[in-house]
């Protein structure tokens, strides 16, 4: 059992994870382990497989994943305890009770729930998590949908705590979170099934008037046994009444409500037609006499209710995806147990103290939903995580992110004391808060509010195509009044069966189609290109170009803290990243981090291994080393002072540069010389510039509402070649909201944000985009969500909404051609059902050509 | 071609029968979810253990 050093290095390239099949490092080679894995979580999903017989998920998975040209994942387990899913409180919000006995079982409490799932992407997914039941003893039934990653378990509450299905999804990769608005959802899912019944209804009956219509208009060219034409029409009459009170029902409701709010709308022209039409069929039918449409009249309803639901089934997959997102954010918070009030001694309405100083204490802890927790709670939260409560810190001291909340870039240090607000997140080590308000009645609940508020302020466009249906109608009824009276003072008896003809033959299907798809298609290929578009409208709001206002930390900027600028020796970069590795102050590890993957990245790291020793972080700014035997000194000017160096003229210079800039510069000595500045910040995104620049030569001017501190806005500014009057920076989220409704005034208004302080202005504006990586509240409130980094989207989505509003107006110009045709061959008495119904599809195709055929989303990447 | 009279409600019904069938399996759900099933056709059913 001899190997040689240059076989085992060969050997150690091909080791591949058995459930992922990427390489496994070095350092984590069993040799005598019949698997290797690439990472603890591969581990614990590939045992629980292999142990439950299930091997064959890898012969699916491999085999979908070629179909698909892409590779593996490794899995990703969280280990969590999931505990939480076990509180009454949980169980009550989230699962219902099965009282039949569907399953067959007797006596047993039934629950079904529904979890998003991470990381499910194709059939061997479905495969595995449906074996559910065979995995845990007690769960009935596991029921995935890949388009939603929505998991539905049915399980017996006594056999099986929900908690344990929770792990065991999660130790197979697939992070369970708790979907929410249960009932929100279960109507939709029952509006979705009433719109395809009412299309499959639709649906077979055009098809059936058309069969019976060709009947008819064969027996038109040759001759036809009366009373077999008067069977037929009878049929056609009850069919296509089927198909108007049924499914076409909707046009008649949706015109009724235009009626009632006196507003243009689609449905009116289209129920006139439908209405005139179906009363002149069953009269003619009845009097046999003249011609009957009800074929015509049945494709209409049935093409027109597939145009709607192809669009309502792309803004449900932009809502779905949302929905996701979501899902995603934390809901539960470890509440401390055994702290008491009685423990805490309150001074005044501000501070919390603890009393009996609880440090060493080893605390019991419990993952409870964040709804489950009350005023005087205490919960711990850890660094990463965010806060899930106002509250007052209790015990410890960490720095915390408020950006989401406030829009400052910096950090705020925070100890026993302290006010925090839900929203910001904690970053540097655990502190127990004690809770002041939970829910509403944060300040995020509060903010939530005024977002709902500004949301029913907004006022509601009138669609293109309604504005024009509502000209439409005037003029298709001043044509129809002046044909009768024509036909009529003319003498002709066909007066009345002209004029119907004008009425049915005007109906703008076209027209109805037209946005519709437009809309489905880009709506569509954006979601496929990671632009997130909530309502159809959203796109014809921002056809027109007018004020976009940015925020900008974390929406101009990346909203990390890192390194933006490095003046002096580069060669010591390898140096300050091996010191910096050993803190976790969050300066240290924005160095770090700048340092390994940023703009001002160490360029060539073919020697990386160094001794770092006797690294000490010191409480007054700095941080201290030493790498390969050199001393290295790193910290605030004064710390470096403090050491004993000089501060040599140049770096003092850049010193005052960056301060001015808002950036935290960082002074670098090795060997007790002064060797470089660095500065760490919040820095602009690499696309920032690129895409302003674009957005002026659409049309917008670009203006900066900012939370964060003015000078630090006006330096962003003064980069980004803005204006310095068009930049506001210490703006309070109220403050942003009054600008955009006076903005409105005069003209559309785009907001971008990404936090909850941009939350209220994302919903007040015409459109509100809520850029990748933002908080939760800013996703609800904007209209359009970009699900991929950067601002470079933002140029798509205009761009795209104005290649979609140009689709829409070809659409509906040749819709209106086809109008016009048919009305003058109808005032001209040259009409009868087989032009017309030779007619309409051929409209209906163009429209559909036109709106497939554009290149909405096409020119770019 | 009396038959007609007959064969053509037949026909009638037929379609009638089938548009019950679809909103019966429209109301029981079957149409909630248009892309899991097409992958889950894909795995055989038997029970290895």
């Amino acid at each position: 059992m001899t190997m040689t050093s240059t076989s085992s290095s060969a050997a150690r390239e091909e080791v591949l994870c058995a459930h992922c099949h990427l390489p496994v490092p070095t350092g984590l080679i069993e040799t005598d382990a019949e698997h290797q894995f690439c990472c603890h979580g591969c581990k614990t999903v590939f045992s629980i497989i292999h142990a439950c017989h299930l091997d064959r998920y890898y012969a699916f998975r491999d085999r979908d994943l070629a179909d698909a040209g892409q590779a593996a994942e490794p899995a990703k387990v969280t280990g969590k305890s999931y505990r939480e899913f076990d509180d009454p409180t949980f169980l009550d919000l989230h699962a219902s009770l099965l009282t039949n006995s569907e399953f067959g079982i007797q006596n047993s409490e039934l629950r079904r729930t529904a979890f998003f799932l991470e990381g499910t992407h194709c059939a061997a997914c479905v495969w595995l998590v449906e074996k559910l039941p065979n995995l845990l003893p007690g769960v009935s039934e596991a029921r995935l949908d890949l388009g939603k990653s929505l998991l539905t378990v049915t399980w017996r509450q006594e056999a099986v705590a929900l908690s344990r299905i929770g792990r065991m999804l999660d130790s197979l990769g697939y992070p369970p979170h708790p979907a929410r608005s249960n009932t929100a959802r279960s109507v939709r899912k029952l509006d979705d099934r009433r719109q395809m019944i009412r299309i499959g209804v639709a649906g077979a009956c055009a098809g059936n008037t058309m069969l019976l219509a060709v009947a008819l208009y064969a027996g038109m060219l040759s001759t036809m046994d009366p009373a077999y034409r008067l069977f037929f029409r009878w049929l056609s009459t009850a069919i296509g009444i089927v198909a108007l009170a049924w499914p076409g029902s909707v046009f008649f409701r949706g015109a009724w409500a235009a009626i009632k709010t006196r507003t243009p709308h689609l449905d009116l022209p289209i129920a006139l037609a439908l209405g005139a039409g179906g009363i002149a069929g069953v009269y003619n039918t009845i009097t046999n006499t003249g011609d009957i449409y009800f074929d015509s009249l049945s494709v209409l309803v049935f093409l027109l209710l597939v145009g709607r639901f192809l669009q309502h089934r792309q803004q449900t997959l932009a809502d779905d995806s949302v929905e996701l997102l979501f899902s995603l954010t934390p809901m539960t918070a470890r509440r401390v147990m055994g702290i008491k009030n009685s423990e805490l001694r309150i001074e005044n309405d501000e501070r919390i103290v603890s009393g009996a100083a609880p440090v060493a204490r080893k605390r019991k802890l419990e993952e409870v939903p964040i709804t489950a927790l009350k005023v005087a709670d205490v919960v711990e939260v850890l660094a990463g995580e965010s806060v899930p409560v106002d509250g007052v810190v209790l015990e410890g001291s960490s720095s915390l992110d408020e950006s989401l909340l406030t829009g400052e870039s910096r950090a705020r240090g925070i100890s026993a004391g302290d006010v925090v607000h839900a929203g910001t997140v904690n970053l540097t080590s655990a502190v127990l808060v004690a809770v002041r308000a939970t829910g509403e009645e944060t300040r995020v609940g509060r903010l939530m509010r005024l977002v709902t508020q500004a949301a029913r302020s907004k006022a509601p466009i009138v669609l293109l195509a309604d504005r024009l249906a509502g000209w439409f109608l005037v003029v298709v009824l001043a044509i129809a009044a002046v044909v009768f009276f024509g036909w009529f003072l003319a003498g002709s008896k066909y007066a009345a069966e002209y004029t119907v003809a004008i009425l049915i033959v005007a109906c703008p299907c076209a027209l109805g189609l037209a946005t519709p798809l437009a809309v489905s298609v880009a709506i569509g290929r954006a979601a496929r290109r990671g632009i997130l578009i909530k309502g159809g409208e959203t796109l014809e709001r921002l056809a027109k170009p007018g004020l976009l206002l940015l925020d900008k930390t974390g929406t101009l900027t990346t909203g990390r803290i890192s390194v933006v600028n490095w003046v002096g020796d580069e060669s010591i970069k390898p140096l300050v990243l091996a010191i910096e590795r050993h803190s976790t102050h969050p300066t240290a590890r924005a160095m770090a981090e700048g340092l390994t993957n940023g703009e001002w990245r160490i360029e060539n790291r073919a020697n990386g291994d160094v001794q770092v020793a006797d690294v000490v972080q010191c409480a007054e700014g700095g941080i201290t080393g030493t790498v390969d035997g050199r001393a290295v000194v790193m910290g605030s000017r004064r710390f470096v002072r403090s050491r004993g160096m000089e501060i040599p003229g140049w770096a003092d210079e850049e010193i005052g540069k960056q301060l001015a800039a808002g950036a935290s510069p960082v002074v670098v000595a090795v060997e007790g010389a002064v060797r470089a500045v660095a500065a760490c910040g919040d820095g602009l995104r690499p696309d920032a510039a690129v895409t302003l620049a674009e957005l002026r030569t659409l049309g917008w001017r670009v203006e900066i509402l900012s939370g964060d501190d003015p000078a630090i806005v006006q330096h962003v500014a003064g980069q980004l070649g803005i204006p310095a009057g068009d930049a506001k920076g210490g703006l309070l989220p109220e403050q942003k909201l009054v600008i955009v409704q006076s903005e409105l005034q005069n003209g559309p208004v785009v907001m971008v944000g990404d936090g909850v302080n941009d939350a209220a202005a994302l919903a007040a504006a015409t459109v509100g985009i809520a850029v990748h990586g933002g908080a939760e509240a800013s996703l609800s409130a904007a209209s359009i969500y970009l699900n991929r980094p950067g601002l470079r989207a933002i140029v798509d989505c205009l761009r795209a909404s104005r290649r979609t509003l140009a689709v829409i107006h070809r659409a509906m110009a040749a819709s209106l051609a086809y109008n016009t045709f048919g009305v003058t061959l109808a005032a001209l008495g040259l009409i009868n059902p087989l032009v017309a119904a030779i007619l309409m599809p051929i409209s209906s195709l163009t429209v559909l050509s036109l709106a497939f055929g554009a290149k909405t989303f096409k020119n770019r990447e | 071609m009396v038959v007609l009279y007959v064969v053509l409600p037949l026909a009638l019904i037929f379609a009638g029968a089938a548009v019950a069938a679809f909103i019966w399996c429209a109301r029981s759900g079957q149409f909630d979810d248009l892309t899991t099933p097409a992958q889950r056709i894909l795995h055989d059913d038997d029970d290895e253990r």
